[in-house]
């Protein structure tokens, strides 16, 4: 546990669930990336401005903090192209299918105190932690 | 002002995203690498987040209609059904290949890191894949599916 990093985690956590709840007092809407994204891509209707600008928000963040000195890491990827793009489709479809990620169904939904959400949530941990232990201790090394 | 609310929540999230360190997809994986030197940031990440959501939305629960919008768009359905749990186990495998999920996808376009705009436009691709896919089945089926289409 040499990284834990508790008291971030803390206040980065309380950011996102304060969104999250913001979202909804004021758009009525869930604050679920998945479902903003892909209903952005997707979808004829709704409300595309609201979408365009929550992940504007998103993006804009960490050069916002970037002018206030706070940088932001550059993301670690695998060297592998077909690995990243085999997760990226997984995610896509996998998040369109049950309707929702680790925003919608796991601060939202389980906020909201959703069996259906829970569910997911639960699932999509297990087949995530399990992917971890193949891939790291049975065939990595 | 739905716009600069919608701006401006997307960018309290893309803070907490920031500061909790999940836009780092190696930390996530820590998380998730229960039988290696386990980080268990992700899981106090998730505790504070629904210490202020599980509030917040009895809050939001009790309102008739949001401030800014003409009605709420709190999701109705209840059901678990198999594409809620096949939807969670494709997603979930994506997730630990990589230590992406959508959110901290896109906040990380903000570095313009090729290995990012690729898995972006993969993740675009597999939405819009699961949206060729819905519409070429049976109309009863669809209609069953769509209800629910605003979970998260």
């Amino acid at each position: 546990m040499a990284n834990f990093t508790p008291v971030s985690a803390a206040i980065g956590g309380g950011l996102i669930g304060l969104s999250a709840v913001l979202l909804m007092l004021l758009t009525g809407r869930i604050a679920g990336v998945s479902g903003i994204f892909g209903n952005l891509l997707v979808s004829r209707s709704g409300d595309k401005g609201g979408s365009i600008a929550f992940i504007a928000g998103l993006i804009l963040a960490p050069l916002i903090a970037g002018w206030m000195d706070y940088e932001m890491p550059l993301p670690e990827m695998p060297a592998s192209w077909g690995l990243i793009i085999a997760a990226g489709l997984l995610v896509g479809f996998g998040t369109r299918l049950g309707h929702g990620c680790t925003s919608g169904h796991g601060i939202c939904g389980v906020a909201r105190l959703s069996v259906r959400s829970i569910a997911a949530t639960v699932i999509f941990m297990i087949a995530a932690i399990a992917t971890v232990a193949v891939s790291r201790h049975v065939f990595g090394g | 002002m739905l716009m600069i609310a919608s701006l401006l929540c997307g960018l309290v999230f893309g803070a907490g995203l920031l500061i909790s360190g999940m836009v780092q997809p190696t930390k996530v994986l820590a998380f998730l690498d229960i039988f290696g030197a386990w980080d268990p940031s992700l899981a106090v990440v998730m505790i504070a987040a629904l210490a202020v959501s599980i509030p917040g939305f009895m809050l939001a629960k009790r309102r008739n209609r949001p401030l800014l919008a003409a009605k709420s768009l709190w999701p109705t359905e209840t059901h678990i059904d198999q594409p809620l749990i096949i939807g969670a186990v494709l997603f979930g495998i994506g997730w630990g290949l990589v230590g992406l999920c959508p959110g901290p996808a896109l906040e990380n376009l903000a570095t313009l890191s090729p290995g990012i705009i690729v898995f972006v436009a993969a993740m675009a691709g597999g939405m819009l894949l699961q949206n060729i896919w819905r519409r070429s089945r049976p109309i009863e089926q669809r209609e069953a599916e769509m209800a629910n289409v605003a979970d998260g």
